[in-house]
């Protein structure tokens, strides 16, 4: 272990900061979606993966990044609404184990007609951004891009939570599923949107993982279990809580892979949400037991 | 205006509505009476499309609405507040009636045009109007007037109000009833008021329909119920249980 309060300490803090903007902006798309519909997404990392794949072929085959990116994003949108409306809306009234169950099953189904489909080479797109110094401290571009778009996404989606009315029922139906139809709201068209917004979420990460990753088709199995541990960490269903989770669970990754190796960083970041979830079953924010 | 016939709801085996007729008359207050379990609340729930019903047909203006979705017999006019207030807890009072004003005239308002429509719910029915204002600290009273506010933002011509007064003491219970009365005057609604109370009801109905094992049993004035012996026999053989 070598571990100094230096400026590669700081570094490494740093750079847990610039992680936990993706990590929380993936762990708010699984919020939502376990908010507002009561059904977790375990297959989540796995519609990353599809937009990520959407966005390697938009590109490769010549479509300029932005415009590749934006496809991504909508793909992942429409896959999210299709997910919901052939997979989680049959299931809606059976008990939580079910629908775990059957994302499980999407999850693994993606993955296979991934491999199939795109092989098991990893891809890249072969865009560098390079890295900027600062005060012998190294950051790479695509990581503090990452940290922008994932503020400014979450941002955006802020606004359209709290300053819509269609945003406002997403955040009460939460609340009372019921009382919805009898306020004229149709509540299968808010799970459709909240199920599309997901996507869209899930798509945004992909944009800003392409940067940074190579592209296979088992990548989900690499975030979804760190994306589902933050959103349990902070408290399913708890957008603030997966945000702060999402800040502490990447300083353990960054900090503790400096100090000792990549996977000891993820090692005790396992560790401490175990030890954290025996204190607090429901999530430091969470209200439900 | 509505127009209910030969309803029956069955849930299993079990008939908690049998062959149900009434009609409301345009601006008229009608109380929809009946001890517990006497199926008020299931046609109740028939209406406002929360159940289909099994047989039997219900009308507003004319029109069938038996089986409609809910949200959309909301978007045809019928608002109804709930026996037991369920506010959104995360959101202001103003967002709570807001949300009511938008989404029940089938999102097809302009936003400010909600925000006025909830502003003014809000003051009818005697809450603050203040944006800031939220639903922590709301007394039972209180509570009831929000699930009004709520019902009354979705520019309904039938109000269906169920249990408005459960809960409360009497100078509440007075104070509510003379709220329907003053919210049919100004804005010339319709309404059922659904109420296992005879009490104060029967100084503010039109006509009342008494309810019993889910079969009408008395439909007249007010003042021929409380005379009537089957009505009566019903609600004493109610207190005794």
């Amino acid at each position: 272990m070598d571990c100094q309060l230096d400026i590669f300490f700081l570094e490494a803090i740093l750079n847990g900061v610039l992680l936990a903007g993706l990590l929380a902006l993936l762990a708010l798309g699984l919020n939502l979606v376990f908010g507002v519909i009561d059904v977790v997404w375990i297959c989540y990392a796995e519609l990353v993966m599809i937009g990520m794949y959407a966005i390697f072929y938009a590109y490769t085959g010549g479509v300029p990044f932005p415009l590749a990116a934006l496809l991504g994003i909508l793909a992942v949108a429409a896959t999210g609404a299709l997910l919901h409306w052939v997979v989680i809306r049959p299931v809606l009234d059976q008990p939580p184990i079910n629908q775990l169950l059957v994302t499980g099953g999407v999850l693994f189904f993606l993955q296979a007609v991934a491999t199939m489909a795109f092989g098991i080479e990893f891809r890249s797109l072969g865009i560098r951004l390079g890295s900027t110094g600062f005060a012998d401290m190294t950051f790479a571009w695509s990581r503090i891009l990452a940290f922008v778009v994932a503020l400014a996404g979450m941002l955006a989606l802020w606004i359209f939570l709290s300053r819509t009315f269609l945003g406002t029922a997403i955040r009460a139906i939460a609340q009372d599923r019921q009382i919805m139809p009898l306020m004229g709201v149709d509540a299968s068209r808010i799970y459709l949107v909240t199920s599309a917004v997901g996507g869209g979420l899930a798509g945004l990460g992909a944009v800003l993982m392409v940067l940074q990753y190579d592209i296979y088709p088992q990548i989900g199995l690499q975030f979804g279990p760190l994306i589902f541990m933050i959103c349990v960490l902070g408290g399913l269903g708890s957008m603030a809580g997966g945000f702060v989770a999402a800040f502490l669970i990447s300083q353990f990754i960054a900090v503790g892979g400096s100090c000792m190796a990549t996977e000891w960083g993820y090692a005790v970041a396992f560790l401490f949400f175990m030890v954290a979830i025996f204190i607090r079953p429901q999530g430091l924010f969470g209200v439900r037991g | 205006m509505l127009s209910v016939s030969g309803l029956t709801k069955r849930f299993g085996g079990f008939t908690a509505v049998k062959d149900v007729s009434f009609s409301v008359e345009e601006g008229e207050i009608l109380g929809l009476i009946g001890p517990n379990g006497s199926g008020k609340s299931t046609t109740f729930n028939c209406v406002a499309g929360l159940y289909g019903p099994s047989s039997g047909s219900i009308r507003l203006e004319g029109r069938e609405i038996g089986g409609e979705r809910a949200d959309r017999v909301c978007h045809r006019g019928i608002g109804r507040t709930f026996q037991i207030p369920r506010p959104f807890r995360n959101l202001t009072l103003l967002e709570n009636v807001a949300l009511s004003a938008y989404f029940g005239q089938g999102g097809k308002v302009d936003r400010a045009q909600c925000w006025r429509l909830a502003e003014q719910a809000l003051d009818l029915v005697g809450l603050p109007v203040d944006p800031r204002a939220g639903t922590d600290g709301l007394g039972a009273a209180a509570l009831k007037k929000l699930e009004l506010a709520r019902a009354l933002a979705t520019q309904p011509r039938l109000l269906l109000a169920d249990e408005s007064l459960n809960g409360l003491d009497q100078g509440e219970m007075e104070g509510a009833a003379d709220m329907l009365r003053r919210i049919r005057a100004e804005r010339g609604l319709t309404i059922v008021w659904v109420e296992h109370i005879m009490g104060v009801l029967m100084r503010v109905v039109d006509r009342v329909v008494v309810l019993d094992h889910g079969e009408v049993i008395f439909s007249g004035r007010p003042a021929e119920a409380q005379a009537d012996r089957r009505v009566i026999e019903v609600y004493l053989g109610a207190e005794e249980s």
